[in-house]
């Protein structure tokens, strides 16, 4: 296996919305690659479909402090505030910025951008629901991925597309609170099957999450936590990673996303006796409550009977009474999902879904300027930085409102691209231990010769069932019991695994298998959390603790790594602002 | 239902030219054709490889040609292909390894069509306004995904890789009619080279491969409009 050498001033790894968003900033300022184990448009970033909200008031009345209190009541109070006023006020700058790069968004009449209705996102502090998500028809996802790339072509940006990253390096750096700095970046290259050393003074991890440790998940099957995984193996913190979003409208058995802007758009959520099931836990905004409330209402119908098909295990979202122009103009993209992988006519029948594992809300922990925070002090580690799904700010404390995600990749892409390239320019260029590369080298040397009888896809298979089983929208310590059980036995598997493909050129086999090991790795981490967590609050319910307790657990959890690969637990405190902790009602 | 799986296959590590190689699986009639393949991946042969990503056809990772024609594997339900299939790689593209064609020369096209915004006005703090109109003009080219399924099924790409090819134009088209875009000339320059827009035949194979339903031959005929239209 050949080794190569590069020099860098920053590195971003990742080319979603958030790493392309980010390299625009970095861009022309100091020499930057962007290494990503996809080509840039493939980014799951593109899968996104209903909005980014921005309180523009091109339709209605808004202001960005309405949108602030959504965002943190939608938080269900574990956000920090001061972030996510910076979200929220940014977000018209961000939105207004993307259409001046050319985002095609839907117009008004008088040609401004046009906002439709999402969950969770009111009027006045929750009077009604309020149109702020900013749209171009249910692909804005597919339109900021393209448009961010344009921007990137246009400065010639530097790709490094199709290598994966499988290790960070760190250099002592004594005297300094973290006592360590950023110096290199390890990479695989798919095509050549080449290690390449990236010495660097900054890395932006952008590399997006991982919904694939569930069965019915929305996510790419790339999305394997590749990042958050290296790290954390390296002793970064990963926090509140109890917090995982169920996304009410998936594909029944499929996953596959149905925007919240179909029911933003007027859809309605039925039970199998046709009733409007919403009406009775969210009078006011009904089928458009944020996605943990419908979520845990749809699973409550099913587990009272209510459920519809054979197995009576999902809903109905029912779009039938719409307009069929508007579901041709505002849903195209969704409808044709439903034709494809359904063969029915979302105009005439209701569209059987079930919640489907789509976002984390929890990852490495930063401020918000994008920099890495190690311990619950805050302490910046010198020149690494994440934005995106991968991170955690927190904006979306302990559930994120639709459209945020979009929004929160290009904020905080933008700002950490930012401080990123002012803290390049004072950086001088870090040493590198010899043979940086020796670990990773090890590890695809050990998968190749691994002679053992355990599957790759067999063990992903497992995992996957048993988080959608038992650590999904209802939880107990019974079940999270369960979940550990089975991690723990797959992660003793998991070193028995033997691969086909012993090459060099396009080894997914080997990619597959390193990337189940980080997937593993963040599912002990994600149940670790949730058992310890003996409250309900957000997307993590638990039937044994149904009630918020704030007085105990007001607090975001830090999970470290011990030496023996076990889950350590630390806290830290919530950063309080404008608005106090109250009942969450809709 | 029992479905034969065959599979062009080619390691250039040990193979000399491409093979086919002929699989047996199981498979529920609604499956994808891309489950077909990952459960040769899985639990028959690992060493297959294959681009793939969100697996429901909005990445653009897994055009091949099945069956004859180019589709996306996530798209295309075994139901509605048969119980016999094959899978080869998009033509036209340099063959890496089984599916996995090198993309570079199709991004350099795609690069060449200058595909972003260009504007030299001072937008303010507010958006720019565009009509509904002026944004429907453009609204069908957004939609590419860039996943080669257009120029890698067009009989002119196969014979002239020099060929700008239908997804350049598509993407050229999307910012030519954007009412905002201010370097249409010199798109039309690029597109009225040699290699550009008229060495199309208008064979419909590209309309026909589109997975987002882009009407591409049309996209071409109008860029092709716009060029003479411009020169009077």
């Amino acid at each position: 296996m050949n080794v190569h050498h590069h020099s860098y001033d920053a590195v971003i790894v990742g080319a979603g919305g958030a790493g392309l968003r980010a390299a625009i900033e970095v861009a022309g300022k100091c020499r930057v690659a962007v290494l990503t184990k996809l080509y840039p448009t493939r980014s799951h970033t593109g899968a996104a479909q209903g909005g980014m909200c921005a309180a523009l008031a091109n339709v209605e009345e808004d202001s960005w402090e309405w949108h602030a209190f959504d965002t943190v009541k939608g938080a269900d109070y574990l956000g920090d505030q001061p972030a996510i006023e910076i979200m929220c006020r940014e977000a018209i700058d961000a939105v207004v910025e993307l259409e001046h790069f050319g985002l095609p968004f839907n117009r008004t009449p008088e040609g401004k951008i046009d906002q439709r209705r999402f969950g969770g996102h009111t009027r006045n502090h929750g009077e009604a629901a309020v149109r702020r998500a900013c749209y171009s028809a249910d692909r804005t996802g597919h339109m900021i991925l393209q448009t961010l790339f344009q921007q990137c072509v246009k400065r010639d940006v530097t790709f490094f597309n199709e290598f994966q990253v499988l290790d960070m390096v760190f250099a002592d750096d004594p005297g300094t609170p973290a006592g360590r700095r950023v110096a290199g970046v390890i990479a695989y290259e798919m095509a050549t099957g080449d290690l390449h050393v990236f010495t660097t003074k900054a890395a932006l991890f952008a590399s997006g999450g991982f919904g694939r440790m569930f069965k019915i998940s929305s996510n790419a099957v790339s999305l394997t936590g590749d990042g958050p995984g290296l790290l954390y193996r390296r002793g970064i913190p990963m926090q509140d990673m109890e917090f995982f979003q169920f996304h009410p409208t998936g594909i029944y058995k499929l996953g596959i996303l149905l925007s919240e802007a179909a029911r933003g758009e007027g859809g309605i959520l039925r039970n199998v006796d046709g009733e409007r099931f919403m009406e009775r836990y969210a009078p006011t905004v009904k089928d458009l409550a944020p996605r943990d409330m419908v979520s845990r209402s749809i699973m409550t119908e099913i587990r009272e009977g209510r459920g519809a098909g054979a197995d009576k295990d999902m809903v109905y979202l029912d779009l039938t009474h719409l307009p069929p122009e508007q579901i041709d103009e505002k849903l195209p993209d969704i409808t044709d999902f439903v034709r494809t992988y359904l063969g029915i006519e979302p105009k005439k029948d209701p569209i059987p879904i079930q919640p489907t594992a789509h976002y984390a809300m929890g990852g490495i922990p930063t401020n918000v300027d994008g920099q890495v925070v190690i311990d619950a002090d805050n302490t910046v580690l010198p020149g690494l930085y994440a934005a995106g799904e991968c991170a955690c700010v927190s904006v979306h404390g302990a559930n994120r409102l639709g459209t945020n995600s979009l929004l929160d990749i290009v904020v905080f892409g933008r700002r950490g691209g930012r401080d990123m390239a002012r803290f390049v320019i004072d950086a001088d260029q870090p040493e590198l231990a010899p043979e940086p590369e020796a670990e990773v080298l090890a590890r695809i040397e050990k998968m190749k010769a691994g002679a053992g009888d355990a599957n790759t896809a067999d063990l992903r298979t497992r995992l996957q069932a048993e988080m959608t089983a038992n650590a999904m929208v209802f939880r107990t310590e019974e079940s999270l019991a369960h979940a550990t059980e089975v991690i723990d036995e797959l992660t003793e598997e998991y070193e028995q695994v033997s691969i086909d493909d012993k090459g060099q050129v396009f080894n997914y086999d080997l990619t597959e298998a390193l990337e189940l090991g980080y997937l593993i790795e963040l599912a002990k981490v994600t149940v670790a959390s949730a058992r310890a967590r003996t409250e309900s609050r957000g997307a993590h319910f638990r039937d044994d603790h149904p009630l918020r307790e704030d007085e105990h657990w007001m607090k975001h959890t830090l999970a470290t790594r011990k030496d023996d690969g076990g889950v350590h637990l630390g806290y830290k405190p919530v950063i309080g602002g404008n608005y106090e902790p109250m009942e969450r009602k809709y | 239902m029992q479905v034969e799986l065959k599979i062009k296959r080619y390691n250039p590590e040990t193979d000399t030219k491409p093979h086919w190689q002929t699989y047996t699986v199981d498979m529920e009639p609604t499956d994808k054709v891309l489950d077909a393949i990952h459960e040769v991946k899985y639990h028959q042969d690992g060493t297959l490889a294959l681009r793939r990503s969100c697996v429901h056809g909005v990445c653009g990772s897994d055009a091949m040609v099945i069956n004859g024609v180019n589709r996306l594997a996530c798209t295309q339900l075994i139901q509605d292909v048969g119980d016999k299939i094959t899978v080869e790689p998009i033509r036209g593209l340099p063959v890496i390894k089984d599916l996995v064609v090198d993309m570079e020369p199709f991004f350099a096209q795609y690069r060449s069509v200058l595909p972003y915004l260009v504007t030299t006005d001072e937008p303010g703090y507010r958006e720019r306004t565009q009509s509904s109109e002026e944004r429907d003009r453009f609204d069908d080219t957004t939609k590419c995904i860039l996943c080669a399924a257009c120029t890698t099924s067009c009989p002119v790409f196969w014979g002239n890789s020099g060929y700008v090819g239908p997804a350049a134009i598509v993407n050229a088209h999307r910012f030519i009619f954007d009412s905002r875009d201010e370097a249409g000339a010199e798109r039309l320059d690029v597109l009225n080279d040699r290699t550009g827009v008229w060495r199309c035949r208008t064979a419909f194979n590209c309309t026909d491969a589109c997975p987002r339903d882009i009407k591409v031959t049309q996209a071409i005929e109008e860029v092709k409009r716009e060029i003479l239209y411009s020169r009077i």
